[in-house]
């Protein structure tokens, strides 16, 4: 995974609360093995709309999303992450995720900032009136900062070392598979097993 | 220290616990299913990782099958290559898997309990949000993403952080005609798509004790709908009952009862959050807008966004009612449907078959109406086959399909057509999501066997 340290770029202002993954990427979108190619899915029923906002011009090049309340409800399909990387976007902001969706992201590398309903107003104001604002979003400090303004975020330490340095959440557990064999040679016989079938 | 359910199966989970760091929790039973799995064994493979305990791992096949023709090949191929991957993946790596046409494949979360190796104080993952339906039985079971699955696949265990508790204690007597699906939509409309976020929710009080196993699965299976990290429901007789003879039921019987009689929460035990729900006044249960928490009891009318004074709120319900093409003030029994849908994790189950077939039986459906039952497994098909309720259901004009999702997800060639408005015993009523342009109202299948019959929205009770 590639580090994470700052980002900066335009924003999308997508005024809707209670997104939830099914129009993040219909199901219909699920059916391929790979991790990338989702971009034509992402949000794909909206974008028929050519008033909807990812279809406006100015914002063709955000690669940050200011979302509505309780975003990525729903399903816990990956998929929906990767769409939303998939298309160019490199940190999501709301002021509340849904917990599958948001330990999918920060899995997977895309940032999920949370920012109090009042603060994203103001970002969504102030994208409207200058679509081409630049919004920096620095892991490092855990600030947002746009247009002189410098907004704190909340992200556990843990996490933050992770995306930093870019690790393989998988290598660092097997790092601890002395102490996951010990678990298993004390773990209760009376525990089903699916093999062999029964 | 006093410790809840929740705690107690965290606890007894925990492989390492460091400061400032989440803790690593083993899991006992990995579930698999071939939309979430694929990149993951392709994660393995790149880096050239086993599975680490294939013999804690079964999979099945559900979201993406058709539910006709199943011995034909998968028309579509893009569906066919996705499930021939899984098929491959799981003979690489050593995995079972209980493929279509398979007495054992069904809906992931219908059959891991069927086969009894859903048990009392596990922990218990699967690439899919419903795997709160295990917690039923009392154990810690929760949705993962796909880099998750890979996690468990290699290791078996995942670094997770420590839920906060919620106690949801329904109390009293559910009146006639009121299920279980009714006590979940009335609380998912309680406390909102976000209540539950970042909590384990136990469900108690004496109208949960009162609920079959199969009701109780269907309350947890939609804790994921308020948001919560899982659902779960301490194990008592009822659980016991329903374990006894399955086929991966423990062998040293009475060690197994005499552990889990153990996993109650303690009397004294503090929850972070603790909501009480009076059972005698609840009524059967109807969703109007397009998330689960827009539901309101099926004698109301739809709901004036007018009325409704938070903004976001205001503005979530004026774009649900323009989606789904509704009036405010129209009495919600008189909505009219095209389509009834009665299967999925949440009602797939014997039980909900049964009562929505006892509505049925001697009826018709409405002209012009479809309706699709869609056992959630192949052994509930068999178990409803022998007891006649198919013949209810053709004979009423229904049709009687194979095991699988269905039209749950617009993902196997069961979906609504735009427009199109079904009443429905599934999860979710997100915009598209049964089909493009499909309106969902969620229901329980005793109104979804009512409204098969009316052609709108109604309880047994209207019959």
């Amino acid at each position: 995974m590639e580090k994470f340290i700052a980002h900066t770029g335009t924003a999308l202002p997508l005024r809707r609360s209670n997104v939830d993954t099914d129009q993040i990427i219909p199901a219909v979108y699920l059916k391929k093995v790979t991790r990338n190619g989702y971009e034509d899915g992402l949000f794909s029923a909206w974008r028929k709309d050519p008033e909807f906002v990812l279809n406006k011009p100015e914002y063709k090049s955000a690669t940050i999303l200011i979302a509505g309340m309780d975003f990525g409800t729903g399903s816990s399909r990956e998929h929906a992450v990767w769409a939303l990387q998939n298309y160019g976007f490199a940190v999501i902001i709301s002021s509340r995720f849904a917990d599958i969706f948001r330990g999918n992201s920060l899995k997977a590398g895309l940032l999920t900032v949370i920012l109090p309903q009042e603060v994203i107003e103001g970002l969504w104001a102030a994208v409207e009136t200058t679509p081409t604002l630049e919004i920096t979003v620095s892991l490092a400090d855990r600030t947002v900062s746009y247009d002189g303004n410098t907004v704190g975020f909340d992200l556990d330490d843990y996490t933050r070392w992770r995306l930093m340095e870019g690790l393989d959440d998988i290598g660092l557990t097997l790092k601890q598979s002395d102490a996951i064999a010990d678990f298993e040679s004390r773990r209760s016989s009376l525990k089903p097993a699916t093999l062999p079938v029964r | 220290m006093a410790k809840t359910l929740a705690e107690k199966i965290w606890q007894e989970h925990v492989v390492r616990s460091a400061q400032g760091e989440p803790d690593l929790i083993y899991i006992d039973l990995h579930l698999i299913h071939e939309v979430t799995s694929a990149q993951a064994f392709d994660g393995l493979r790149v880096a050239g990782r086993k599975v680490r305990a294939p013999q804690l791992t079964i999979a099945t096949e559900d979201h993406n099958t058709p539910t006709q023709n199943i011995d034909k090949p998968i028309a579509d191929p893009v569906s066919k290559l996705q499930i021939d991957t899984l098929r491959q993946n799981c003979a690489e790596f050593g995995i079972r898997i209980h493929s279509l046409g398979d007495i054992d494949q069904g809906i992931v979360h219908v059959v891991g309990p069927q086969l009894g190796l859903t048990q009392p104080g596990m922990t218990i993952v699967c690439g899919d949000s419903h795997t709160s339906t295990h917690g039923a039985f009392g154990a810690l079971a929760f949705g993962i993403g796909t880099s998750q699955v890979e996690h468990v696949l290699a290791t078996q265990a995942l670094p997770l952080d420590r839920p906060k508790t919620m106690a949801i204690n329904v109390e009293g007597t559910l009146p006639q005609g009121v299920t279980s699906k009714d006590i979940i939509l009335a609380i998912i409309a309680q406390i909102g798509t976000g209540g539950g976020q970042g909590y384990v929710i136990e469900y108690r009080g004496s109208a949960i004790r009162d609920l079959s196993m199969e009701a109780r699965m269907t309350v947890c299976n939609m804790s994921i709908e308020a948001g919560a990290r899982a659902g779960l429901i301490a194990p008592d007789q009822t659980t016991f009952d329903y374990i006894r003879g399955r086929s991966h039921a423990p062998e040293d019987w009475d060690a197994a009862v005499a552990y889990w009689s153990t996993l109650q929460s303690d009397a004294d035990a503090k929850f972070d959050v603790e909501i009480t729900i009076d059972a005698d006044i609840l009524a059967p249960f109807v969703t109007w807008g397009t998330n689960p928490a827009q539901g309101l009891p099926l004698s109301e009318k739809v709901p004036d966004p007018k009325n409704i004074e938070d903004l976001e709120e205001r503005e979530s319900a004026e774009r649900a009612l323009e989606y789904m093409s509704l009036k405010p003030g129209t009495p919600l029994k008189k909505i009219a449907v095209d389509t009834v849908f009665l299967g999925s994790c949440t009602n797939g189950r014997i039980e909900d078959l049964r009562s929505a077939a006892a509505i049925l039986a001697g009826k018709t459906i409405a002209p012009n109406l479809r309706m699709l039952v869609v056992p959630g497994s192949a052994r509930v098909r068999l178990q409803a086959e022998a007891e006649g309720l198919d013949q209810i259901f053709m004979a009423d004009g229904a049709e009687w399909r194979n095991a699988g999702c269905s039209m749950c997800l617009g993902m196997n060639p069961d979906q609504l057509a735009p427009g199109e408005r079904a009443a429905s015993t599934s999860n979710r009523n997100f915009e598209g999501r049964q089909g493009k342009g499909g309106r969902t109202h969620l229901v329980s299948p005793l109104v979804a066997a009512a409204t098969a019959i009316r052609g709108t929205l109604s309880s047994p009770a209207d019959l």
